[in-house]
């Protein structure tokens, strides 16, 4: 039979959390923010650096489950480049997807994409919006000018 | 993976005392399939599932008996008060044989802990109080204590955890000092399985003036349970962890303290008197049961007791430790599994945590879940316990009555598989 783990676990899903990009800590981030999931206890620290706007690194700091893995993995290939108002858009896109508020094209998402399967199980969409709402965080804090010290946010 | 058949056929040699293939036949979820495979249900320590005896007492009571109880004259309200009345009694003698008196019927365990921490704590708690708990409680017997400090000044003090996942005692002639005004502790870890030996400490508690409260909403289901024996003074514990429907516990106290203490809710039901300017309450349990209580779940916990009494409370501690003992051998044979409890089965219960070497406790719980296991992954609402362990989160399995060593089997076969799927 089909198992139903295969339209979670899909094979770049998998890809992702085997071979996470961005991982480890950083070197003087302009930014940072941890996220946790306190449903489960699972927390992440998203580190980002920024020049003119635009987002030159990330990296991420987890000990999190296969999806939130292979989502913080996917968010730190597609962000690098990206303005600080592409980044927040392509978040909202990837948060209105996984809550079925929207139905992103497929080419636009890229790996993304994979993450689609996720909500068929609407236990682990906090598992894959963790490092996204740690994004969100960490450029908020940034545009404030990092006056709070150590930022924190969680996916409830 | 084994269908249900297989599972009770194994069952019918596993245990002493308990006929587990026939009890099966009791518990009607039991036949579900998940994900096209047999339900193998292995997470009783967060609820248990309920035999046909106590769905069928709930159908019947709202069926032909309901009607709110101590207040009305006729005679449905006779025979509701009478079947709720009756349930307190009998909770009464599955706690040892204590004056059904001082059975306060709560929501849960955690709403029974609560009372006393809103009730006796703001009564006799102050600031330069020592409350004392250990690393491996429950949310339930953590955050209430924690407010209460934070409104009191009163200091939360803990019990460390030794290497066999029991409660570091070295320290204890100092942990419980003059200050020291309550010691609340679990009688069973919900994340670790170990079983606490209490009366030691309890007596300890008791020499410097302490009050003593148990968490028993892991062993209660699982164990005969005397608080004469435990030495405490309050006990909690949850209904539907023992097969009884959602929304029944109890917290136990001794007559002279919840005599003593303020009501913890006000309305109707627990006042002897009202005026505008002054209310006088309503005698112990009653004072504690502002409102409407939940009478039917009371009552079908009612039948849960004559279940788990039916069986013996013995018994069913046998056959888990039998259950427990095999799951351990079995598990421990993975050099990629790491076990957090104590090996002993005589010093623990049935609830079995474990990670898998390179593999989050979610996914695996996930995987398991696929082929039809309930299983619990996470911090099990003991996060201090977790950071101790150096853990976010670990899988548990959790035996009860309705297990069988062949469901371990097949849940070994899964995890061998889970190993594979995410092996980095």
């Amino acid at each position: 039979m089909t198992l139903p783990l295969d339209a979670l676990y899909r094979d770049i899903i998998l890809d992702h959390y085997r071979s996470p990009r961005g991982r480890g800590a950083m070197d003087s981030p302009d930014t940072t923010c941890r996220g946790s999931n306190p449903s489960c206890g699972d927390e992440l620290i998203l580190a980002l650096k920024i020049r003119d706007d635009k987002i030159q690194q990330a990296q991420i700091t987890t000990t999190g489950c296969a999806i939130s893995i292979a989502s913080s993995s996917m968010l730190a290939e597609i962000i690098e480049g990206k303005t600080l108002d592409e980044a927040i858009e392509l978040g909202e896109t990837i948060r209105g997807m996984m809550r079925n508020e929207g139905e992103p094209d497929e080419l636009e998402l890229g790996d993304l994409d994979a993450l689609k399967g996720v909500r068929n199980f609407p236990v682990r969409v906090k598992c894959a919006l963790l490092a996204w709402v740690a994004l969100f965080g960490a450029i908020k804090d940034y545009r404030e000018g990092n006056t709070r010290g150590a930022v924190s946010i969680t996916t409830e | 993976m084994q269908g249900a058949t297989a599972a009770a056929g194994a069952a019918a040699n596993t245990s002493q005392g308990l006929d587990v293939a026939k009890l099966r036949a009791d518990f009607p979820i039991l036949l579900r399939t998940i994900n096209g495979h047999p339900l193998v249900y292995f997470d009783s320590a967060a609820s248990s599932q309920k035999p046909t005896h106590v769905i069928q007492t709930l159908t019947d009571y709202y069926e032909r008996h309901h009607a709110n109880v101590h207040r009305g004259m006729h005679t449905l309200a006779a025979e509701a008060t009478d079947m709720y009345e009756a349930v307190r009694r009998k909770a009464a003698r599955f706690i040892g044989g204590v004056d059904p008196s001082t059975v306060i019927f709560t929501r849960n365990a955690t709403e029974a802990i609560n009372l006393v921490a809103y009730s006796w704590g703001e009564q006799n708690i102050s600031a330069g109080d020592e409350i004392l708990i250990s690393v491996m409680e429950h949310h339930a017997n953590i955050v209430p204590w924690v407010r209460l400090c934070e409104k009191t000044g009163a200091t939360l003090k803990t019990i460390p955890l030794d290497e066999n996942y029991g409660l570091d005692l070295s320290d204890i002639d100092t942990l419980i000092n003059k200050n020291t005004k309550l010691v609340a502790l679990t009688r069973m870890s919900n994340a670790l399985g170990t079983i606490n030996n209490l009366a030691p400490i309890f007596k300890k508690a008791h020499a410097v003036g302490a009050v003593t409260l148990v968490d028993a909403a892991q062993s209660a289901p699982h164990m005969p349970t005397d608080v004469q024996e435990l030495d405490c003074d309050f006990l909690a514990l949850s209904g539907h962890k023992a097969l009884g429907p959602t929304g029944a516990g109890i917290l136990y106290g001794k007559a002279e303290l919840l005599d003593n203490m303020p009501p913890f809710l006000g309305g109707g039901e627990m006042i002897e008197l009202v005026t505008f300017e002054k209310v006088t309450y309503n005698h112990v349990p009653h004072k504690f049961e502002a409102g409407t209580p939940a009478i039917a779940d009371v009552v079908g916990f009612g039948a849960a007791l004559d279940y788990l009494m039916e069986l013996g409370m013995e018994n069913i501690r046998e056959h888990e430790k039998e259950i427990t003992a095999y799951a351990l051998d079995k598990l421990s044979q993975f050099e990629w599994l790491k076990i957090y409890g104590p090996a002993d089965v005589d010093k623990r219960g049935a609830a079995v945590s474990f990670t898998v070497e390179g593999a989050h406790p979610h996914d695996i719980a996930q995987y398991l879940d696929s082929y039809g296991f309930a299983v619990r992954a996470g911090h099990h609402c003991a996060q201090p316990l977790m950071k101790a362990l150096g853990v976010t989160a670990t899988t548990r399995a959790s035996f009860y009555i309705y297990n069988t060593l062949s469901e371990v089997d097949s849940m070994c076969e899964a995890l061998a598989e889970a190993r594979d799927f995410f092996k980095v």
